[in-house]
């Protein structure tokens, strides 16, 4: 596997103007002679399917969801980050990017933070001309606030709805191109692999999920918008049926999958309340503007929030990061949290949460001010908990929330199977072993409005164009891989529901690979994880037919491939052999119990291939270099 | 807490479709009612029948997925609360509970609770957006906007696209799901262009999906999640009105 990033020469301020000018362009002509696929809706794939179509390709997008307004985009609350500067408080591009390489814990590659920053700024523009209704001032001007990880204020929100409105603005976007009919969608289409001929992505395999049919489609070039692989985990904030399949189908076909093992935990999000949990809620980080997290300096304090007198609350973050305190980055956050409700901190029936208070905030802005931050949250805990914010505190605790991790791509976003892309959560690139804060919504348009229409122009107009007709030899073994594979799951007929493995392997994979990570848990995963596979393949129950809408079976696709795929993210975790953002090896950490990183031995990105299943996957790195931003200690303190 | 289920199951478009009954014991009041519904799912499966098919995604309110009507409700008994929002403390001990899909022409049922609600796409494939080219944009803030527009936008804009307002409205119309985009898009400067030929396009669109006439019963406001205001219908049709007129070429330039 050969890992050629493509970034252009020169300063890194104009490596982008330079690759634009550098490229081949197709001519207006010609681009709607080439078909490219789209798969998913999300952020990155709806803006990607407009823009190409707008462009002039011939655009075919596909979605899972009945309606490609229902991606797991439009769950995302707290804001988008933009280097506008709007605030004159001495915010520019090179922060933003510093502030993202530096919050990755040096594990990204610099020029395509870079030019996440620089693209930023048309983010902003391109939405409010679309109609997104951001937070604004009573001048008329966009309003701001500030996010972990970040001492300007440069985040861009809707209310407690900012992917909401953004999606709203890219899907609007498709429709029109929908409408205009230089794109058509294939809803309820669940993509099952990609078909390669010659070494090259020639199209996908798709099950139409009402009629069950499995159906193949071909284009010059294919795109993965697929999302992250949270739910690996079982219980994540991650909407229920987002899954791995799409990049690791992708991934079994030969494209590198890169730094699986960094997944983030969001410190803010409401603790389970018992074993029937579906999914876990987030409430947004942007709460730690005003909220201030404490919890009870004394041991199983059984009383009410209110009746704790101050000198007997511990505000940990405050205390222990006095200049960053509650906006402390997520990794941090969420560990202290951790540490503190295992040392038996823990607020709430279940003692599995820490508070986050407003009771100041509300005192000094008064209910009015917070309300209007923060209404629908509050509504929502409320509607959750049965507890209102305003009254007492909100009960939080760390969840898994983001995967870093995904296919691997060079400057281009291309993967290394050629005519193969992914944008959005579903490639590694930018965000290094942490994210920020309202850093996912800007890299998924990013890529989606600004970079892949460009650089598939590119790869298109030097590309060899080959013709792959429905009855060629590859579709149609694809296809018949596709069909047994979904006839072996509707057979084995076994005793356990689909969910009872999902939650088995989530707890494996938390307990192992999840906040913590020891070389031991991970040998024992490791071990486990073969036998649970095993496991699931002969003892799984997918009642009903192939033949029509069947959930069972659609669940049971995607747990049989987080099943694969949880292997190679612990093989990661146990590679990477030091602490480094959201990976904290139980091993490696400083005298404060920080993530304490070893630049010299692993200062890459590493990029898994496939060998087959239960087969040790091989490694394959992409050394990193530091040429704008010094390599430091990160200090929040 | 016990409860009894009556639950729609139907298993194609073309299968006529029937009440079955399920009794649910051990439900925590702490349970949202789609969890309720996995429990019921689980149990099913292992007795070897075909769990109840329902959509659902996000289970935070926002994504639109998840709808039924619990007990004769869109959404059941808590007003701005999506199923998915709804938890089981709503419910008491030994309650009966009928639940059904979405019954709409325009929302013709795939099977159990799920039904196809793609009529909603098009209406905005209609004109329900705003033609800006990518990268095309001005400077974000080049366009001040007053504070109360861009909110009054915003709340228009909260809609989730669930389908709730169909379900609920005795003649199926679709007129609050349009008149929320029709509102948010005409409240902000950067709608103005589009407006006239934006609202004829989507209530053309409306009728041809199917979806009935707006006779102003409101059952819409109510079932409504989110809070959509039935102000924005008569917005809707006060544009409809001008934009009819101006139909016929106008001078360019004039407002009509
Ligand atoms: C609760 C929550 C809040 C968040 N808040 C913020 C925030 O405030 N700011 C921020 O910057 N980020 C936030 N994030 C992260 C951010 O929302 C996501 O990273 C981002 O939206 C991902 O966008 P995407 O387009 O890559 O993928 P998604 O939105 O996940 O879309 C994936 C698409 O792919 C389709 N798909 C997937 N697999 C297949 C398949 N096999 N076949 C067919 N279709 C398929 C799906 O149908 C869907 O259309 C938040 C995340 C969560 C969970
Ligand atoms: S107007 Fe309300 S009920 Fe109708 S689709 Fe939108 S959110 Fe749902
Ligand atoms: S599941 Fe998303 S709104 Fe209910």
């Amino acid at each position: 596997m050969e890992l050629k990033n493509s970034i252009p020469s020169g300063p890194i301020a104009e490596k982008w103007d330079k690759h634009r000018f550098d490229m081949k362009l197709v001519n207006p002509a010609n681009k709607r002679k080439y078909d490219v696929i789209i798969v998913g809706t999300g952020l990155a794939g709806a803006s990607a399917a407009a823009t190409m179509g707008e462009l002039g390709y011939n655009v075919q997008v596909f979605t899972y969801h009945d309606s490609p307004r229902r991606a797991h985009s439009i769950a995302a609350q707290g804001g988008i980050n933009a280097a506008k500067n709007y605030q004159n408080d001495g915010d520019s591009v090179f922060r933003l990017f510093y502030d993202t390489v530096k919050g990755g814990d040096f594990r990204s590659r610099e020029a395509n933070v870079y030019r996440l920053a620089q693209i930023s700024l048309n983010i902003i523009d391109q939405a409010v001309a679309q109609g997104v209704p951001f937070a604004r001032e009573y001048g008329g001007l966009l309003a701001n606030r500030s996010f972990g990880g970040a001492q300007v204020s440069r985040t861009f929100y809707a209310r407690g709805q900012t992917g909401q409105q953004l999606l709203l603005g890219a899907y609007q976007a498709l429709e029109r191109q929908i409408g205009a009919g230089t794109v058509k969608i294939s809803t309820r289409h669940e993509m099952m692999d990609v078909i390669v001929v010659d070494g090259v992505a020639r199209g996908i395999v798709c099950r139409d999920m009402v009629s069950g049919g499995i159906e193949s489609f071909t284009a010059d070039a294919v795109v993965l918008a697929t999302g992250g692989y949270s739910n690996v985990f079982f219980l994540s904030t991650n909407a229920k049926h987002c899954n791995v399949t799409a990049t690791w189908r992708a991934h079994r076909r030969g494209a590198g999958f890169a730094n699986p093992c960094y997944t983030q935990i969001h410190p803010t999000c409401i603790p389970p309340s018992g074993d029937y949990q579906s999914k876990l809620t987030l409430m947004s980080e942007s709460l730690r503007n005003d909220g201030r997290i404490w919890v009870p300096k004394g041991k199983d304090d059984d009383r009410a929030a209110t009746d704790i007198p101050q000198d007997e609350r511990d505000y940990y973050l405050e205390r222990i990061y006095p200049s960053f305190g509650n906006l402390s980055p997520r990794d941090i956050a969420s560990r202290r949290a951790k540490e503190m409700v295992d040392a038996g901190h823990g607020v709430g029936e279940r003692r599995n949460g820490v508070f986050l208070d407003f009771e100041d905030a509300i005192a000094r802005l008064g209910r009015d001010a917070i309300s209007e931050r923060y209404g629908n949250l509050f509504a929502m805990y409320e509607k959750i908990t049965g507890e209102s914010p305003y009254d007492r505190p909100m009960r939080i605790y760390p969840a898994p929330h983001y995967t870093m991790g995904g296919l691997w791509v060079d400057y281009n976003l291309a993967t290394t199977v050629p005519g193969l892309f992914a944008i959005g959560e579903a490639n590694f690139s930018d965000h290094g072993a942490n994210r920020l804060g309202a850093s996912a919504l800007m890299q998924g348009l990013a890529d989606g409005y600004f970079v892949i229409p460009l650089t598939i122009g590119n790869y298109l107009a030097r590309a060899p164009r080959m013709r792959v007709g429905d009855d060629h030899a590859a579709v149609k073994d694809t296809e018949r891989e596709v069909k047994e594979r979904l006839d072996r799951l509707m057979s084995v007929d076994g005793r356990r529901t689909v969910d009872s493995f999902h939650i088995e392997l989530g707890k494996l994979m938390w307990d192992a690979c999840g906040m913590e990570r020891s070389a031991q848990g991970l040998r024992d995963a490791l071990k486990r994880i073969p036998e649970l596979r095993e496991e699931f393949w002969s003892d799984v129950r997918v009642p009903g037919s192939a033949a029509n809408l069947n959930q069972s079976l659609e669940k049971a696709g995607r747990v049989a491939d987080f099943m694969e795929f949880a292997e190679v993210m612990c093989h990661d975790a146990l590679t990477r052999d030091e602490s480094c953002g959201a990976h904290y090896r139980v091993e490696h950490t400083t005298e404060d119990g920080e993530a304490k990183r070893d630049d010299e031995n692993f200062a890459f990105a590493s990029v898994w291939e496939f060998k087959g299943v239960g087969e040790a996957p091989v490694l394959h790195r992409e050394h990193l270099e530091f040429e704008n931003v010094q390599l430091s200690t990160r200090s929040y303190k | 807490m016990k409860l009894t289920l009556h639950v729609w199951r139907q298993d194609g478009p073309n299968d006529k479709g029937r009440h079955e009954r399920y009794e649910a014991d051990d439900v925590s009041e702490h349970m949202s009612f789609l969890e309720m519904l996995d429990v019921v799912n689980e149990r099913l499966t292992e007795q070897g029948k075909e769990p109840i098919a329902f959509e659902h995604d996000c289970r935070e309110g926002i994504c639109g997925s998840c709808g039924m009507m619990i007990n004769g409700v869109p959404h059941g008994p808590k007003s701005l609360t999506t199923a998915c929002q709804l938890h089981m403390r709503t419910f008491h001990d030994g309650q009966e509970i009928w639940i059904e899909p979405w019954r709409a022409t325009a929302f013709p049922v795939i099977k159990d609770l799920v039904v196809d609600r793609a009529g909603f796409d098009r209406i905005i494939a209609s004109g329900g957006y705003i033609s800006i080219r990518t990268g095309s944009a001005p400077d974000g803030n080049a366009i001040p906007i007053p504070k109360a527009d861009s909110d009054a936008a915003f709340d228009a804009a909260t809609c989730i696209g669930c389908g709730a307002c169909v379900a609920a409205c005795p003649n199926a119309s679709a007129m609050l799901f349009t008149s929320a985009k029709v509102a948010h898009l005409g409240l902000l400067p950067q709608g103005q262009t589009e407006r006239w030929d934006r609202v004829l396009a989507m209530v053309d669109q409306h009728d041809a999906e199917g979806f009935g006439n707006c006779t102003n019963h409101g059952a819409c406001q109510e079932a409504c999640p989110k809070g959509i205001s039935i102000d924005y219908i008569a917005q809707l049709n006060r544009d409809l009105i001008r934009a009819t007129l101006r139909a016929k070429p106008v001078e360019a330039g004039k407002d009509a």
